[in-house]
């Protein structure tokens, strides 16, 4: 039976679909690096990508324009990014205990609305397979890389953006600085709260865009708790990669393969109860960071503390 | 550029405490103007309005004569103020390029032109002696270096005046001297400095002027040329201060602290102290000088008990401690007063009374069959503060809530207390102003005069001079030489060098 997993054809299935599932990791845990690094813990993501994930499902549903879906998921990302920045910045509550509530406030909104608005699941038509001209007819590379749908290709461009964001431009350098030391950037006249305010939103609009991901080019369909935990794997895997975009990116793919893999062994009917095989991602995960390298120099050390002027 | 500034009945009201009282201060381009005042005095305060972090309450700033008005730092940057904070305002994980660059106004927009902020950085630190590389990341630099960090970034924003919070609290001697090249050098260039310290020798050698503070309020201004150490002392205590101790004579008595070919390491494994031989008797202050790094601290830990001992023996009163734990070194009647007060020395969040007890808890009379007696405690701790001249809101404040003087002054009543045989003081008075400093010492002076052997650590050399009975020079964690008090400042700096060997 084992051997059906080492078929030329399941392999390249795994990988495609491990890509695939890579997407929402990418850019919910792209998005929160730049929370974190910035200095807030945005525990919040699972909520913020259900909310997101409701909005392009329902707006998908009825106007079939996928980029207005789209559109609209980032925009209630970004507006619960408010709420969040709100609540850690300027309130200064503890991050820890926020992110909870938000996260129970998105689960709990994005079913009241599914039920009230939706009722029964319809499955929509979500973006489509692009393949990409030349590239995806290129053998083995081709359909594990470059047949994928749009979002895919984006959230994988996420991650060099992010990184020259974050190492080469001056809103990069105020976002690491406010996440380090915020007496210093507030000392050279650097606000604070603005450049987290920033980091933040766009933290909670990428997590809007990895929910839509979801909903409108993954599973097509909404239900209640669609992420199952998505978003919190996401906060740890920004934990993995230590702060830094391609890590991350290496995070998200590893743990995607994975579960491709368990899957794959699910679908496959191989002789590992399906409890066990949907166990081993998360296995994975908790020894992963229990092994990653703490980064001095990436580290946001003043990440979950509010900033306070004066001594 | 900065002609003069002019700070004019400056007062500054915080819930409860008047930290400045219609203050006025000029300082003029091509001068170092010293503000001088013991901790409290308002300094930090007074300066921090200058920069624009805190709004005064009452008074006015006037820049070239014209009177502005900074609602943030960045205001007063505008107009070429800067400020070098007694705390560095660097981001570690940063290289010094990034730091100097953060917060600018990049010439490639959005993007960070760090290669040309590295250029000028350079040129600066050729012009004023400021070495440092631009690609290093600042936390594996020195103190020293961090501090030119921070004078880069203030110039590189335009500033010519420099506002210096206590920059030599955290140099070695040798980098202090390095560093007041660098002052003379901003000064010549036209710059105008502001100088803040409560070293007196450090004031009178770089400055032109001195404005002295107390409890906020401007108790004196002098030339320089025209005024001594003991004339600024008096302005800034307010009454007269002892720099030198009429010791009892020390009748013969026997070693109590006995070390003998101790072998220790330093954080990173690397030998610190090196086969070092040493004894101390009873009634005898024995001074150790040296250069902060030479394993003073690394043979004060093993001596505690706090740091493993690799090769060699130490023996209290013929009893061998080597290697027992903290508690066994205690119970061997040793008191140590760590040079990291406020990591080894305090539990920061603990209140006076908790701290002050933090070795004698566990027993009678304090505590009974694993319950404190609170009664006991109060009153144990009351006859402290008191006889100790803690200055304490109350019991219950938490001890990080006290200045360093303060601090000091509870750890000494702490470790005196228990009346030891032996104390090893590391830095006692490191940080701490001229009237808690004078009183540590003449606590060490009586604690002397009644038989306890004492070994004082210290980078200050006149502090080693004027307490100890015989100094040893401690060079690359060995002895180079015991030589007595009297022994001038420049030969034990030549021995501090490691220059000379005079067993
Ligand atoms: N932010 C603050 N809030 C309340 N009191 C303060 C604050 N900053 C300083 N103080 C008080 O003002 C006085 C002067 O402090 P400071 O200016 O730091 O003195 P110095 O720098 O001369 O040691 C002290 O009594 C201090 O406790
Ligand atoms: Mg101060």
């Amino acid at each position: 039976m084992l051997e059906q997993l080492f078929a030329p054809a399941v392999i390249i299935g795994i990988l495609a679909s491990g890509i695939q599932l890579a997407t929402p990791y990418l850019y919910a845990s792209i998005g929160e690096m730049f929370s974190q690094v910035s200095g807030v813990l945005n525990l919040g993501v699972e909520g913020v990508m259900l909310i997101a994930a409701f909005v392009a499902y329902y707006v998908a549903l009825k106007t079939s324009n996928l980029i207005l879906a789209l559109a609209l998921a980032a925009l209630a990302g970004a507006l619960m990014g408010l709420l969040t920045a709100f609540l850690s910045v300027t309130l200064k509550a503890e991050q820890g205990i926020s992110g909870i509530g938000i996260y129970l406030f998105g689960l709990g909104l994005s079913d009241l609305l599914f039920l009230v608005l939706v009722g029964t699941p319809t499955a929509i038509r979500g973006f489509p397979e692009l393949d990409l001209p030349v590239l995806s007819s290129m053998p083995v590379l081709g359909p594990i890389l470059f047949s994928q749908n749009i979002l895919v290709y984006f959230a994988f461009a996420c991650v060099p953006l992010a990184w020259f964001v974050l190492n080469k431009t001056t809103l990069g350098l105020k976002v690491r600085a406010v996440g380090q030391t915020p007496e210093a950037a507030d000392s050279l006249g650097i606000s604070v709260a603005r450049v987290r305010y920033i980091a933040v939103i766009v933290a909670a609009t990428m997590a809007g865009i990895a929910g839509a991901s979801l909903s409108i080019a993954m599973f097509n369909i909404f239900q209640q708790n669609l992420t199952s935990g998505m978003g919190f794997i996401a906060v740890a895997l920004v934990y993995f990669g230590g702060w830094r975009p391609f890590r991350v990116m290496l995070g998200a793919l590893l743990f995607s393969m994975v579960n491709a893999l368990q899957l794959w062994i699910q679908t496959l009917g191989i002789g590992l109860p399906s409890d066990i095989a949907g166990m081993l991602p998360y296995i994975l995960t908790i020894i992963a960071l229990i092994f990653a390298a703490r980064q001095i120099v990436t580290q946001p050390t003043a990440l979950t503390k509010p900033f306070e002027r004066g001594e | 550029m900065i002609q003069t500034v002019e700070l004019r009945n400056i007062t500054k009201r915080f819930p409860g405490v008047l930290a400045n009282d219609r203050v006025n201060l000029q300082v003029r381009a091509g001068e170092i103007l010293a503000l001088l005042g013991e901790n409290g005095a308002g300094k930090s305060t007074l300066m921090k309005i200058l920069y624009g972090m805190y709004h005064p309450t009452e008074g006015e700033i006037l820049v070239n004569g014209q009177v502005v008005q900074f609602k943030s730092p960045a205001d007063a940057l505008a107009q070429g103020i800067g400020m070098i904070h007694q705390h560095f305002q660097l981001v570690p994980g940063f290289t010094v390029v990034e730091n100097v660059a953060l917060g600018l106004k990049s010439s490639r927009g959005p993007l960070t032109d760090l290669d040309a902020v590295s250029k000028r950085v350079r040129e600066l630190g050729a012009q004023y002696g400021l070495h440092v590389d631009p690609n290093a990341l600042v936390w594996q630099l020195a103190v020293g270096q961090q501090q030119r960090v921070e004078i880069i970034k203030a110039l590189y924003r335009d500033a010519s005046l420099l506002i210096l919070d206590e920059p030599t609290a955290v140099l070695t001697p040798q980098e202090v001297q390095e560093f007041f090249g660098i002052l003379r050098r901003l000064r010549d260039a036209g710059n105008a400095l502001i100088f803040i310290s409560h070293k007196l020798y450090e004031v009178i050698s770089i400055s032109d002027r001195v404005t002295a503070l107390r409890d906020g309020r401007v108790v004196g201004e002098v030339e320089t040329k025209a005024t001594t150490q003991q004339e600024l002392a008096r302005m800034m205590v307010g009454r007269q201060v002892v720099t030198r101790w009429e010791k009892s004579d020390m009748p013969p008595s026997d070693a109590v602290l006995q070390i003998k070919q101790l072998a220790v390491s330093n954080d990173k494994g690397l030998g610190a102290v090196n086969h070092l031989s040493l004894d101390v008797r009873a009634g005898e202050i024995l001074g150790i000088a040296g250069v902060s790094g030479n394993g003073q601290r690394e043979l004060a830990e093993a001596i505690a008990g706090m740091r493993r001992v690799n090769a060699g023996t130490v023996q209290i009163a013929g009893k061998d401690v080597t290697n027992c734990s903290p508690e066994q070194v205690i119970a061997a009647s040793v008191s140590f007063i760590p040079e990291e007060r406020m990591v080894m020395g305090v539990v920061r969040e603990f209140s006076v009374a908790e701290n002050a007890i933090l070795e004698t808890h566990n027993r009678p009379p304090l505590s009974k069959r694993t319950f404190f007696d609170f009664k006991q405690i109060d009153a144990h701790v009351t006859k402290l503060v008191r006889e100790y001249d803690v200055k304490t809101p109350s019991l219950e404040t938490p001890v990080k809530s006290l200045s360093g003087g303060n601090i000091q002054k509870l750890i000494l009543a702490r470790e005196l207390a228990r009346d030891p045989r032996v104390l090893i003081a590391a830095q006692p008075t490191r940080g701490v102003d001229i009237g808690a400093t004078e009183y540590i010492h003449k606590r060490l002076i009586d604690q002397r005069a009644a038989g306890t052997a004492i070994l004082l650590i210290s980078e200050d050399l006149e502090e080693v001079r004027a307490l100890s009975d015989r100094i040893a020079v401690m060079y690359e964690g060995e002895i180079v030489g015991i030589v007595p008090p009297d022994t001038s400042v420049e030969e034990l700096g030549l021995m501090m060098a490691g220059a000379q060997k005079n067993l």
